[in-house]
């Protein structure tokens, strides 16, 4: 029981700081206790952030929204495609895909960030919105969730009879199987959403425009400034607290979901 | 923030060393001296900087311009990730005309074939009596008929200190090292500490180093050489760490709250710091208004002039840049004319390495922080005195890196500067070598 509270405080603490941090104006941020309230200047806070530079920040929560919102629905779309495939249907050559996936979850994206940047720049599509947007269409993850899940939550008999009663394959698996699969789909798009909201190294190395920017490269951008403007350090603090907003919501609105299936991906 | 930061400088330079290593074999098509002439029609450029509100300045050239148009790229700063961006556009074929690189980072870009020779450029050559001398030997890096880029901003050093608590205390404001040694001890009498040793701003020391006569750094057209334990350096590094060992200087890790904190409470009474800096104290230690004041650095021999530099960058010019011409116009026009460099003041406090920018109105007022003292005097007066002779490395990042690491076990008690200079000196042969780089041992 103590080691738990321990390890609650452990990662409530940074956020707590945080949110004290952003309700505070310059002066007071540090002259006062970092984890206790001065004066409550959220909200002057947050208008001069959206106000800072014609409001690039709202720009780039925007851009977060639509390269995970959009990102991550197709990624898994295509992963519960994959996988839907690789557990219903039997072809040649259909484990070595799977094992080449598989390997995919290893490789981890920061290595595959410079050859993608060479091969966009090859085909002019770095410095783009596709540059960051198709990569994260991929999910190794995904697949495999999906796959395993399909394959013990789908039965063979349902899919024969939606067969049997004229449905093509596709509309089998949009208006049958997906919502058998829903709870790892869930999952899925919830990892992916996360990661590519998370996502640093391929903006990074991909985007110069600063209104393709997502909101974590912004706010790295000007923390990096922050030696020689200090008014910046605030503006990251705020920026900070408001972009884990998003991901605490859409957590919180599918944990239902989600906790079923990461449950179900384990134990079958 | 700190841990992704330093997570993301790791990856980012494996990820530059990767395409470093491709890029050696073919970077053959450089140096084109002799090749500067205007494009016909209008021309389009690139320009990546990451100076926040560099656009509007840019703007106001583009209005003016119209035929030779800058587009701005921007990005963090340059160790930050923007360097081994460029390096990878580089390796590319896609790098922007123009790029924002501190002084420190230009000799690497320079050993890798990514920077273009302006000397043949309209008005380059003239342009060198526009700027402060020391600036125009780091962007030369005083070869012959020879400019990588246009120097933009500089960062002479000069102590800043706490007026008020100098005075109360009856303690004299020190000219020496020797003088401020001695004003330690007195400080630390009080319960306060004289100033915070920066264990991981190495270019700070370098500063100090730079002040003393020193050079990190040489090259003689064919071989560099590392000079990273010579005496002047040692002497630096062995000054500071007898006044860490006897308690006499704070050792909290720099641009922290912490360490704001210290300048804000008064713990902490003075920072041998950059032009850029009087912002840094003003907005950490807001409390502390009107009682700062500046003063020229202390000196190694009494009645010296000499100062150090921190940090300032240049404009230069990409290897694969179709506009050198134009690219050099617009940068000689950033960083020469006032409009441009009053702009770029307001923005980002940058001081100015065109001897023009000192005299700007705005750097000749009082500021008020500094009890309304003229500080940029101090500063225009240190820019003069700093030594043209102080040469960076190609390995920078590298060197700091190693040299940081030492750094801090030293101040938490585990070996000294000097030793951690030493493993620098031989971290950074090392380096040079496996990167090919003629180096004499």
């Amino acid at each position: 029981m103590t080691v738990m509270l321990v390890f609650t405080l452990y990662f409530l603490v940074p956020i707590w700081w945080l949110f004290v941090a952003g309700t505070k104006s310059s002066s007071q941020f540090t002259s006062t206790n970092p984890l206790w309230f001065a004066d409550i200047n959220l909200i002057q806070n947050i208008t001069n952030l959206v106000a800072y530079r014609d409001g690039v920040f709202l720009t780039w929560m925007l851009n977060s929204a639509l390269y995970a919102g959009a990102g991550a629905l197709l990624a898994t779309l295509f992963a519960g495609m994959t996988g839907y495939a690789l557990a219903k249907y039997r072809f040649p050559g259909r484990e070595l895909l799977f094992n080449i996936v598989l390997g995919g979850v290893l490789v981890p994206a920061t290595a595959l960030a410079l050859p993608l940047f060479l091969i966009f720049s090859q085909v002019s599509l770095t410095n783009t919105f596709w540059a960051v947007f198709l990569p994260s269409l991929v999910s190794p993850f995904g697949v495999y969730l999906t796959r395993i899940f399909a394959a013990a939550s789908v039965p063979d008999e349902l899919i024969e009879a939606a067969r049997l009663d004229g449905a093509g394959e596709v509309r089998t698996f949009f208006t049958v199987s997906v919502r058998l699969m829903f709870p790892a789909l869930v999952t899925v798009f919830l990892f992916q959403f996360v990661a590519i909201w998370n996502n640093f190294f391929l903006p990074l190395i991909m985007l110069r425009d600063e209104t393709l920017f997502p909101v974590t490269l912004g706010l790295y951008a000007w923390n990096s400034q922050v030696n020689q403007i200090p008014e910046l350090r605030g503006y990251v603090l705020i920026g900070a607290l408001l972009s884990i907003i998003p991901l605490i919501i859409l957590f919180l609105l599918l944990q239902r979901f989600w906790r079923s299936g990461l449950g179900a991906g384990s134990v079958k | 923030m700190r841990i992704t930061k330093r997570a993301a400088t790791v990856a980012l330079l494996t990820a530059a060393t990767v395409a470093l290593s491709g890029c050696s074999t073919t970077a053959s098509t450089t140096d084109t001296a002799g090749d500067c002439a205007p494009a016909d029609g209008t021309v389009n450029l690139t320009f990546t900087s990451w100076i926040p509100g560099i656009e509007d300045v840019v703007d106001v050239w583009n209005e003016a311009n119209p035929g030779i148009q800058v587009a701005v790229q921007t990005g963090p700063n340059g160790n930050g990730g923007t360097y081994a961006n460029f390096f990878n556009q580089l390796e590319a074929g896609n790098a922007p005309d123009l790029g924002q690189i501190e002084y420190d980072a230009l000799p690497n870009f320079r050993v890798q074939d990514g920077l273009v020779n302006l000397a043949s450029c309209d008005g380059v050559m003239d342009a060198q009596t526009d700027f402060v001398d020391w600036t125009w030997g780091q962007v030369s890096f005083n070869e012959d008929d020879a400019v990588y880029a246009i120097p933009q901003d500089a960062g002479p050093m000069a102590m800043f200190y706490r007026a008020d608590l100098f005075a109360a205390n009856n303690i004299a404001i020190p000219t020496t090292w020797a003088e401020f040694a001695t004003a330690a001890e007195q400080v630390r009498a009080t319960g306060s500490y004289i100033t915070n040793f920066s264990q991981s701003d190495i270019n700070q020391f370098a500063g100090l180093v730079w002040q003393a006569g020193g050079t990190w750094f040489g090259n003689d057209g064919n071989d560099w050489s590392v000079n990273l334990t010579d005496d002047t350096s040692i002497r630096v590094a062995d000054y500071w760490q007898d006044l860490i060992d006897r308690d006499l200087v704070s050792t909290q890790p720099p641009w922290t709250t912490e360490w704001d904190n210290a300048y804000n409470t008064g713990a902490a009474w003075t920072w041998n710091s950059a032009a850029w800096g009087a912002n840094s104290i003003a907005s950490g230690a807001p409390d502390t208004a009107g009682n700062w004041a500046v003063a020229p650095s202390p000196q190694w021999v009494a009645g010296d002039a000499a100062s150090g530099n921190w940090g300032g960058s240049s404009t230069a010019v990409f290897t694969g840049s179709e506009h050198p011409y134009e690219a050099a116009k617009f940068a000689l026009w950033l960083n020469t004319s006032s409009e441009s460099l009053t702009l770029l003041n307001e923005s980002a406090n940058l001081y100015p390495a065109a001897k023009s920018g000192l005299e700007l109105p705005v750097l000749k007022e009082g500021v008020e922080f500094y009890g309304d003292q003229a500080i940029y005097d101090v500063f225009a007066t240190a820019s003069s005195q700093v030594s043209p002779d102080f040469v960076w490395g190609p390995t920078m990042t590298q060197t700091y890196n190693d040299v940081s690491d030492g750094f801090k076990a030293a101040v938490s008690g585990n070996g000294t500067l000097a030793e951690a200079l030493a493993s620098g000196q031989t971290a950074t042969i090392d380096a040079l070598k496996a990167q090919s780089i003629p180096v004499k041992e």
